[in-house]
This record gives structure tokens, C-alpha cells and sequence, in this order.
């Protein structure tokens, strides 16, 4: 390999031979007849190596060629800048259709009764007290009669709630198993938003999971999609909407939910 | 053992109270005051009608006031005009108070003056007319493919009106019946501007496969092929005014991106001249009466063209973003022509000319001068008030709105300035010196647009939340909200008579309000 620019500075120092131009031309010139012999003649590793490069100059070629024609072709009509049919004051604008404002074409759609109590996951196993609740038997009264329990799922816990004194207390919802937010996915959009979790409104398994706010699979719970920027049809923004769990909380260490539309 | 009444709901309740409030306010005004002196000033003008006069407080009124200016400006029995009047503070910073039913409980109750004083009152002149509010959803009709983009009333009647969609058609309407009356076939691209021409004989389209087309507002047939000639989508279009006209031969101009604007024989077909020199998009064309061409652009810039040769008259830079829209204060004037709330269309060609032409001075004359205000509304989140004809420096600067401004509009009367913007609310300027007049909250999305009735004293919104509101200007209040549209609203108008509220979005079908 050269080191450093040697032949600039040699040229620098002592110009050039004076048939340099010439001997570069006719090098040019014979360029093609070279590729020819070398692509026909080279054996082994070299040809292998050849032929690479040809191949990636080839692909530039063609490329170059293209983008040529391209330039050309004059095109007959201007392609519409989006799918959706804008108004002139909306085009040109670089569109607000992000994942946070949504158009308010997601609508509640379920106005058939059928509709509206399909949800995504219509079947979910259940789940048992015993695989839910670990009894607490610390301390000598508890241990006594074993009345107290811990949940060993995530649940979602509102913020208003405060705990009641260490007697009373009959279920523990673990600090490090507690959710508030969820990420949601619109089925129809097919983009993902992180919401905050407002309630949980059915856990299907057992009216007292529901209760006590427990998160697994096929949950149904409202998140608050107001930064979603939907509206309903008389024009206030819409609030709380309901999404069902989709994942295994508890093995995923993430809510992940999927909008009820 | 007797039965027990219930306690009264809540409902009943709240009735009782705003019923007990509502008797408490009606108050007679106290007889010993004597009298108090008042100037009447004009709001277009601000000049004093004359010496103040006295005017006994027990008898201050709105009617009476009325009545006392009439006569002071010597108007006839038969062309009395119902007055608004309002009270401007000494200090700048004061809110401007607006005479609801008399002197005493608007000014000199609450203290701001007293009957020592000399009250200095601003009088803007009202319509003879009132147009009621639409309240109700008259017709809902399917027919387009697609979302709808941009709508117009005839200037004739409220009974046609047209629409532009994404389906690459324009429809006409039969407002009256509810029902479609011709599709106007043609364009290979979304329709983006629909007008009708002042007559109300033409419509144009302009679309976004660069082309205008021309159409029998009537027959509902092509007028010849397409206008072609744009490189670009076409975003606005602006008929020729009545009163200007070569008879017979309208002239229309349409704004492109290709920052051009093309000016078109309609007769022949062919562009008559270019107006060439923006350097960005041109977003909104406007052609006064006084022969002069309005264009905004994407370039910061607002150009003003003469009519007659195509030169460049102004430039009026201030803007520090793309312009948006444009207003003129006679944009009403010269789009109804000859067409007036009585209804009788003057039978000649002269007349209709000389109606259109005297119209239109009516409109714009203000101190015995003709004089077209414009206001520009832009993404700098300003608008700017303009007097081109005397100076190329705004007339004031509107601030106020946190998001991009959309669309403006002055009201028939020019004594307002309505603009919708992005940041969800409406906000209402006084058309003489640009004054921020009140904020109409309300709207939980964008406001995409906004039209004055045609007596100036409501304004109706469209917006993304799916509704159209309709505002009372006097008291800067919601008067009517009207939901039913499914999707986002783009395009709303106003018919010029003032029956009826045409509304169309992107739940592609077109609504009919009404009162």
C-alpha cells in the first residue's frame, strides 16, 4: 500500500511526464477491452475477487443508468401527496397523523349489539385462588388462622387508595406488582401508545379479581386516551375507553393491551 | 296519614334560581337622574355626527337612541337603520362596553361614568335584516365518494349550492329538497376549490390534477375542456367582480402551487395573463373591486397586482411565516354583486351593473373614499390588518391565537374580523383598528374555518371535533351548537341570504342546516 502522497508530492516537485495526459486517455480508452480480458482470462481466487467488483460496479451502473431515465421522463400527472382526500389549507403541512393524534376516525363502531360485547379475546383460562393468593402466615395471631393474602399477580391500584390498618387488612397487592400505565395498541391504526390505566372493569376469571384490580390475560380495563385526541360524534373529546389485556402480565413485566373499538 | 311530597330535584332547583335571577335583573331605571350628554361617533370612521346632545337617562335606550340618530343623520322614515352602540374607555387598556338595552344599566350603574359626564358613543350601523340561527340539521345527503372538500353557496339563493369532493367530482345541490341535482364530471384529481361566478350562471372547479374547469351552474354541463396551463395543484380560484366586468366576458383567476397565478378568459379559454413573482406556493387568491389582485404565498408575502396589465402593484412583507388566507373587508360586496336580501334581480344588464357597482361602493367607501382593508391571517400564529391603497405598513398587528391561523374573514358589514385557528378557539377582531374583541371557546379541536351570516350578527365555525358552532357576535357567546357530522369538518358557508348553513367534511356527505 502507497504511503502517503507520494506521487502528488513527486509531481509537485518535478510536474509531470510530458505524454501524461495522453497515456491517461488512452488508458481510459482501453478500460473496457481490460475488464474483457481480465473477466475472461483471471482463474481462482482472482477471478473470484474480480468478479465481485465487477458485480458491485455493475449494480452502481445501473442504478446511475435509472436514475438517468428518471430524470428524463417527464411524468404526466403529480402523484396526490396523501391516500386521504385533504382540503388546500391541509396539504403541504407535515401531517399531525403521528401516533398521538389520531384522526377521530376511530369511532365507537360497535353499534350493533353483537358488536359490543365482542372483544378480542373471548376465551381466557382460569385462574384459581390458590394460584392467586399466598397466604400470609407471619406473626402469631395471623399465623393462627392464616386469614391474610397476597396477591401474586400484577394489579392495578388507583391512586386514591391508602391502606388499611395491618389488621384489617385482608389482601397485600405487592408495591413491585403494581401497573399504571399500558401499552395500547389500536387494531385499526395499528399504532402503539402508552396510556395510564384509569380502572379495571372486568377481570373474567372472578368478580373479586375485578375488585381488587388484578392484571392478566383477557382483563378488560380503561385507559385514558384523551391525548389520543379522539372526539365523539357531538364533539367532546373522548375520555376513558376500554382495551383488554393481551400479554401475560407477569411474565412480560408489561401491560400490553389492545383497544376495544 | 298524608302523602309526602319529595323534596324538588335538582333540576327543578337550578329552574327556580335562574328563574328568581332572571325577575331580580328587571329593573326599571330610576326617574330622578334628569339627563345625561351623549356624541354619537361613527365606529367606521371615528368621526363625531356633531355636538353632543342630552338625552334624559330615564329615556336612554337602545330604541330611542336609534330613533335620535336617525334623525341626526337625517335618514328618511323609509331607510332607518337599526343601530349597535358601544362605549370605548378613556384608557387604551379598557374593554370596550357594548349598550345592551340602555345607558343607565350599562355604563352609569356599574360606575364607569356618570351623569356629569359626556358619554362618547360608538355607533355601527346594523342590516335592516336579521337572519336567524340555523338550529337544526335540515338534510343530510350522501352522494360523494369521498371527503369533502370545499364548499359554496349560489350567490343567487340558498336554494343550490355546490360542493367540491376527493372523488374528483363536483356535485350541485338542491338545498330546498335536500337531493342532488347535477355531478359535475371531469377532473381526474381531488376538486380543492369550487366558486361560483358573481352571476351565479358559472361555477369553477379547480382541482388537483392542475387543471380548472368551467361549468352551466344551471344545466350542470361542462363549458369545454380543461383550463390547463398550471404545473401544480390549483388552490384557489376568484371570479372577476360584476361591476368590472367586460360584459360578457369574466375573467377568473386561480392561484397554484406552482406559485403562479393564471388569470382566464372564460369565453375563449384562454389564460389572459400570468402573474408571476412569488416564490412559494400561493395559497389564496383575492380579486377586488377597484381592479386590483390580492395573492398571498407561501414566501412570506402578499402581492398585489393591477387587474388590467398583470403588474406587480405592492408587496406587503410582515409576515414571518407562510401566509395562509386572505380577507377583504369587501369580499361580501363583490361576491352577492347584485343579488340583495330582498331579492329582486334588476332586469337589464345595466342595472345589474350599476347595482353591483353601487353595492359594492356602499361597501367600501368609508370617509367618502373607497377604500378595500385586508386582512391576512398566516403560520406565524399573527394576522395583519391592511390598508394597501395607503400605505404598504399593516394597519395593526392581531395577536392573540397560539397556533398556526387558518382562515379569516371579514363580516358583511366590515365591522369584524373572524379568524379560526389551529389552537381550538375563534377569535373576534374589530374591523376598524384591528382590536382584539372577544375569544369564542368552545371547539375541542381544530377550527378549520369559519363564515359570517349575512347580517353580520352570527358566525358559524367548522372544525376537526366533528361539529359546527354557531357564535353570537354581540355577546361573544355560543348560540347554537350543532353536532352530527361523523368526521372532521372541512368546509363550511354561509348562504348570502342567510336561510340556510352548508357543511360538508370527511365523513363524505354533505349537511343542510336550517333555523
Amino acid at each position: 500500500m502507497p504511503q502517503n502522497e507520494y506521487i502528488e508530492r513527486w509531481q509537485k516537485q518535478h510536474g509531470k511526464r510530458l505524454d501524461h495526459d495522453e497515456r491517461v486517455r488512452k488508458r481510459q480508452a482501453r478500460e473496457g477491452h481490460k475488464a474483457s480480458y481480465d473477466a475472461q482470462n483471471l482463474t481462482g481466487l482472482r477471478a473470484k475477487l474480480y468478479q465481485q467488483k465487477r458485480h458491485k460496479e455493475k449494480i452502481q451502473m445501473k442504478k446511475r443508468i435509472k436514475a438517468q431515465e428518471e430524470k428524463n421522463v417527464k411524468s404526466a400527472a403529480p402523484d396526490e401527496p396523501s391516500k386521504t382526500p385533504l382540503p388546500q389549507y391541509l396539504l403541504d403541512r407535515s401531517q399531525a397523523t403521528n401516533a398521538k393524534a389520531l384522526s377521530s376516525a376511530i369511532k365507537d363502531k360497535r353499534s350493533e349489539k353483537a358488536a359490543k360485547f365482542a372483544v378480542p379475546l373471548p376465551k381466557v383460562k382460569g385462574i384459581s385462588e390458590e394460584e392467586m393468593f399466598k397466604v400470609i402466615n407471619t406473626g402469631k395471631k395471623t399465623h393462627k388462622k392464616s386469614w391474610k393474602r397476597m396477591i401474586t399477580k400484577p394489579t392495578f391500584v388507583g391512586n386514591d387508595f391508602t391502606r388499611r390498618p395491618v389488621k384489617y387488612e385482608r389482601f397485600i397487592r405487592p408495591m413491585g406488582l403494581r401497573y399504571k400505565k399500558a401499552n395500547v395498541t389500536h387494531p385499526e391504526l395499528g399504532v402503539t401508545v402508552q396510556l395510564p390505566i384509569l380502572s379495571v372493569k372486568k377481570n373474567p376469571s372472578n368478580p373479586l379479581y375485578t375488585q381488587l384490580g388484578v392484571l392478566t390475560k383477557g382483563t378488560i380495563i380503561e385507559v385514558n386516551v384523551s391525548e389520543l385526541g379522539l372526539v365523539t360524534t357531538s364533539g367532546k373529546v373522548v375520555w376513558g375507553k376500554w382495551a383488554q389485556i393481551t400479554n401475560v402480565p407477569e411474565n412480560d413485566g408489561c401491560v400490553n393491551a389492545v383497544l376495544l373499538v | 296519614m298524608s302523602t309526602l311530597v319529595p323534596p324538588p330535584s335538582k333540576r327543578q332547583k337550578l329552574a327556580a334560581a335562574e328563574k328568581a335571577r332572571e325577575q331580580q335583573e328587571i329593573q326599571s331605571i330610576p326617574t330622578d337622574l334628569g339627563s345625561v350628554r351623549v356624541q354619537f361617533f361613527d365606529q367606521a370612521t371615528g368621526n363625531a355626527t356633531g355636538p353632543a346632545v342630552s338625552v334624559p337617562v330615564a329615556d336612554a335606550n337602545i330604541k330611542n337612541l336609534e330613533t335620535l340618530l336617525n334623525t341626526l343623520q337625517g335618514n328618511e322614515d323609509d331607510e332607518r337603520v337599526p343601530y349597535r352602540f358601544t362605549h370605548h374607555p378613556d384608557k387604551p387598556e379598557g374593554q370596550t362596553i357594548d349598550i345592551l338595552s340602555d345607558l343607565y344599566h350599562s355604563l352609569l350603574q356599574p360606575g364607569v361614568k356618570t351623569t356629569e359626564d359626556t358619554i362618547s358613543l360608538f355607533f355601527t350601523p346594523q342590516a335592516v335584516f336579521r337572519v336567524k340561527a340555523v338550529s337544526r340539521c335540515a338534510a343530510s345527503i350522501a352522494g360523494h365518494g369521498e371527503a369533502i372538500l370545499a364548499t359554496s353557496f349560489s350567490p343567487v339563493s340558498s336554494s343550490t349550492m355546490v360542493s367540491g369532493s376527493g372523488d374528483s367530482t363536483a356535485r350541485v345541490w338542491d338545498c330546498d329538497t335536500g337531493t342532488p341535482l347535477h355531478t359535475l364530471k371531469g377532473h381526474t384529481s381531488w376538486v380543492l376549490a369550487v366558486a361560483y361566478s358573481p352571476n351565479g350562471a358559472m361555477i369553477a372547479t379547480g382541482s388537483m390534477d392542475n387543471t380548472v374547469r368551467l361549468w352551466d351552474a344551471k344545466k350542470g354541463q361542462a363549458l369545454g375542456g380543461p383550463l390547463k396551463g398550471h404545473a401544480k395543484w390549483i388552490t384557489s380560484l376568484a371570479w372577476e367582480p360584476y361591476h368590472v366586468q367586460e360584459s360578457g366576458r369574466p375573467l377568473l383567476a386561480s392561484a397554484s402551487k406552482d406559485s403562479t397565478v393564471r388569470i382566464w378568459d372564460v369565453v375563449s379559454k384562454r389564460i389572459d395573463k400570468v402573474l408571476t413573482g412569488h416564490k412559494g406556493s400561493v395559497t389564496c387568491v383575492r380579486w377586488g373591486g377597484t381592479g386590483k389582485i390580492y395573492t398571498a404565498s407561501h414566501d412570506k408575502t402578499i402581492k398585489i397586482w393591477n387587474s388590467k396589465d398583470g403588474t406587480l402593484i405592492q408587496t406587503l412583507s410582515a409576515h414571518a411565516h407562510r401566509v395562509n388566507h386572505l380577507a377583504l373587508s369587501t369580499d361580501f360586496a363583490l361576491r352577492v354583486s347584485y343579488h340583495d336580501h330582498t331579492g329582486k334581480v334588476p332586469s337589464t344588464e345595466a342595472e345589474k351593473v350599476a347595482a353591483a357597482k353601487k353595492r359594492f361602493e356602499e361597501a367600501a367607501t368609508v370617509n367618502n373614499k373607497i377604500v378595500e382593508r385586508l386582512v391576512s391571517a398566516s403560520d406565524d400564529f399573527t394576522m395583519y390588518l391592511w390598508d394597501p391603497s395607503n400605505s404598504t405598513k399593516p394597519v395593526a398587528r392581531l395577536l392573540g391565537h397560539q397556533k398556526e391561523v387558518n382562515h379569516v374573514t371579514f363580516s358583511p358589514d366590515m365591522a369584524y374580523i373572524a379568524s379560526a385557528g389551529f389552537d381550538n378557539h375563534v377569535k373576534l377582531w374589530n374591523g376598524r383598528d384591528g382590536k382584539f374583541i372577544t375569544t369564542f371557546r368552545g371547539h375541542v379541536g381544530a377550527v378549520y374555518q369559519c363564515c359570517f351570516s349575512a347580517d353580520s350578527r352570527l358566525l358559524v365555525s367548522s372544525s376537526k371535533d366533528t361539529t359546527l358552532k354557531v357564535w353570537d357576535v354581540r355577546s361573544g357567546k355560543l348560540s347554537v351548537d350543532l353536532p352530527g357530522h361523523q368526521d372532521e369538518v372541512f368546509a363550511v358557508d354561509w348562504s348570502p341570504d342567510g336561510q340556510k348553513v352548508g357543511s360538508g367534511g370527511k365523513d363524505k356527505a354533505i349537511r343542510i342546516w336550517r333555523n
